[in-house]
């Protein structure tokens, strides 16, 4: 097994690196959905996403946890391959339990907030805490409380999820997320399927989670929300990255028609 | 046009004369005739001969036959949800040989008629005389007689659990491809490996759709096992036929068998009633309390229908 360090002298990864991808690509079949993207997320910093739909963005944020396998480049977390071991020059596919044990360094937030619906919120929190970390039932309540409290929801923790708005569900998802204490957070559009008035109320959670410096990729069509929160900002387009910057400046004046045109649209 | 709303009477001061349903009065009062002579049947008619049912129905040997099919019935439907599931969960594995397995088992043991999978394990020994355990360099560890070891009670368990099993394994296949593929992407994304996922998420859930088939299969072993009388496992039916075929008194004992089998499916869909409820707990729609369902199973008169 090699080590970061090795990866990150191999690979060319810059210090401080939570995220780095390298001509990451994936193919379903004969459809290659992306071409080669290269990023690199540094620890405490925030990326957004944009880009029309069939763009690769949420598959390229489902790569970085090995829900998707990539098909080609190197991706890394924390300077680790997900997936992978890298030996002899070979990628070498790691067990179960190395691949669980790394994912849970990983939270992710879903579009279809996906809570465990036999769960109360409090259970959706303290389940895989206690099930793959191995904590205590006590401790675990005692940090699903507290993580409820500051998403706002102290009051929700016996509801169900059908007993929680859109917005509170995704709420409760984000303190699941954050139940495990994850090196960095993965957001799939996370107010996409929300009503308009519900948006808002993540969205603070979000920020909030920011500034505490947390390290964040986000897919997401809020182009206020990156402009405000996001340290780089990423236009997806046909499988690769069309224009990156810093947002504000790519917002205001974007270099590639197509970012023109697609921020045309959302603005 | 105002004006004229306000002129129009109160809606209250009309009466709304509902619509006559001579067809419905037709049928009910058909259907009260046929109940009446079906009653009075029943009531005149020597051949049933009430007393004589009420002095089997307590009777010694029927009760130690009522037992003998409630065992057969929990340990073959014991049997059938472990073997149903195991072969459920090899039927949705990604190996294609683990996955052909599972289907040429449901497709055989489902497939082929209870009461002759019945007889065939019940004459194993015509196929297979003796089972042993040979180890290499130990030597054989035990030796049994097929004949010795299938009895009727276990042909009978053999035999209906791999059947039963067959259904069950499509039952909680079904459920399982019925939790939505989020939860265990949510699950996967938390760190739970498969085992646990299984366990833990996707089994729960998926025992609201697999509760209630299930249920249905009980009521209906508890049935089949009266197929155990044709290899003389001494079940409830096998315990009144020894009494008729000596007494003649074939009918009143039919009563008393068929009494003990309506009084078990009762209990029976009563406890499904509570098993669903405890499951479909996070789900709103499902609190209707058991006297609600009583009311809407059994309420007399006209129901109202949306059109």
């Amino acid at each position: 097994m090699t080590s970061k360090a090795e990866n990150q002298a191999r690979f060319g990864v810059p210090d401080n690196s939570m995220v780095f991808a390298r001509g990451v690509r994936k193919s379903f079949g004969a459809v290659e959905v992306l071409k080669g993207i290269d990023l690199n997320v540094p620890t405490g910093s925030v990326a957004c996403v944009i880009g029309p739909s069939g763009s690769g963005k949420s598959t390229f944020l489902r790569c970085i946890n090995h829900l998707e396998e990539v098909s080609g480049g190197v991706l890394l977390v924390d300077g680790e391959f997900v997936g992978y071991d890298l030996r002899h020059g070979k990628l070498y596919e790691v067990n179960n339990k190395l691949l669980c044990q790394r994912r849970a360094d990983i939270g992710m937030v879903f579009q279809s907030f996906n809570l465990f619906s036999h769960m109360t919120a409090l259970e959706n929190l303290i389940e895989a805490p206690i099930m793959v970390k191995g904590m205590s039932k006590a401790e675990a309540k005692d940090k699903a409380h507290a993580l409820l409290e500051r998403v706002g929801l102290s009051a929700k923790a016996d509801a169900y999820p059908r007993q929680l708005s859109g917005g509170q569900q995704q709420r409760v998802a984000i303190a699941r997320a954050l139940a495990m204490n994850p090196k960095v957070l993965l957001f799939d559009e996370p107010t996409s399927a929300l009503d308009p008035e519900l948006v808002g109320e993540v969205l603070v959670v979000m920020r909030d989670l920011a500034e505490s410096g947390m390290t964040m990729v986000v897919v997401t069509h809020e182009i206020g929300f990156a402009r405000e929160v996001g340290d780089q900002l990423i236009f997806m387009d046909r499988g690769v990255v069309e224009e990156r910057g810093e947002p504000r400046e790519m917002i205001a004046n974007p270099q590639s028609t197509r970012t023109r045109e697609f921020l045309s649209h959302v603005l | 046009m105002d004006r004229a709303e306000t002129q129009t009477p109160p809606p209250e001061a009309l009466t709304v004369v509902p619509l006559r349903h001579y067809g419905l009065w037709v049928g009910t009062a058909i259907t009260l005739a046929i109940l009446g002579l079906i009653l009075k049947a029943l009531a005149t008619n020597p051949a049933f001969d009430w007393p004589t049912v009420g002095k089997y129905l307590f009777h010694p040997s029927i009760m130690r036959g009522l037992g003998q099919t409630l065992v057969l019935t929990v340990t073959i439907m014991v049997l059938a949800i472990i073997i149903g599931t195991i072969v459920a969960i090899m039927r949705l594995s990604p190996s294609r040989i683990l996955n052909a397995f599972a289907s040429a088992y449901i497709w055989f043991f489902r497939g082929a008629p209870a009461l002759i999978q019945l007889i065939f394990w019940f004459n194993l020994a015509l196929v297979v005389r003796e089972f042993s355990l040979t180890l290499p360099f130990v030597g054989t560890l035990f030796t049994v007689k097929t004949n010795d070891f299938m009895t009727p009670f276990v042909a009978a368990v053999i035999a209906l659990s791999l059947h039963e099993a067959g259904y069950m394994a499509e039952i909680v296949r079904a459920g399982i491809n019925s939790v939505a593929s989020g939860q265990t992407e949510a699950a996967g994304s938390l760190g739970m490996n498969h085992r646990l996922i299984l366990r833990r998420i996707t089994l729960p859930q998926a025992m609201r759709f697999i509760v209630p088939p299930t249920g249905n299969e009980t009521i209906n072993l508890l049935k089949t096992t009266s197929l155990v009388t044709i290899i003389a496992v001494n079940d409830l039916l096998y315990a009144a036929q020894s009494i008729y075929a000596r007494t003649f008194e074939t009918i009143p004992l039919l009563i008393v068998v068929a009494f003990w089998y309506l009084f078990v499916v009762t209990i029976l869909s009563i406890c499904q009633h509570y098993i669903e409820q405890y499951y479909g707990r996070s789900d709103l729609q499902q609190g209707a309390s058991f006297g609600d369902t009583l009311k809407r199973a059994f309420r007399f008169g006209r129901v109202a229908q949306p059109a």
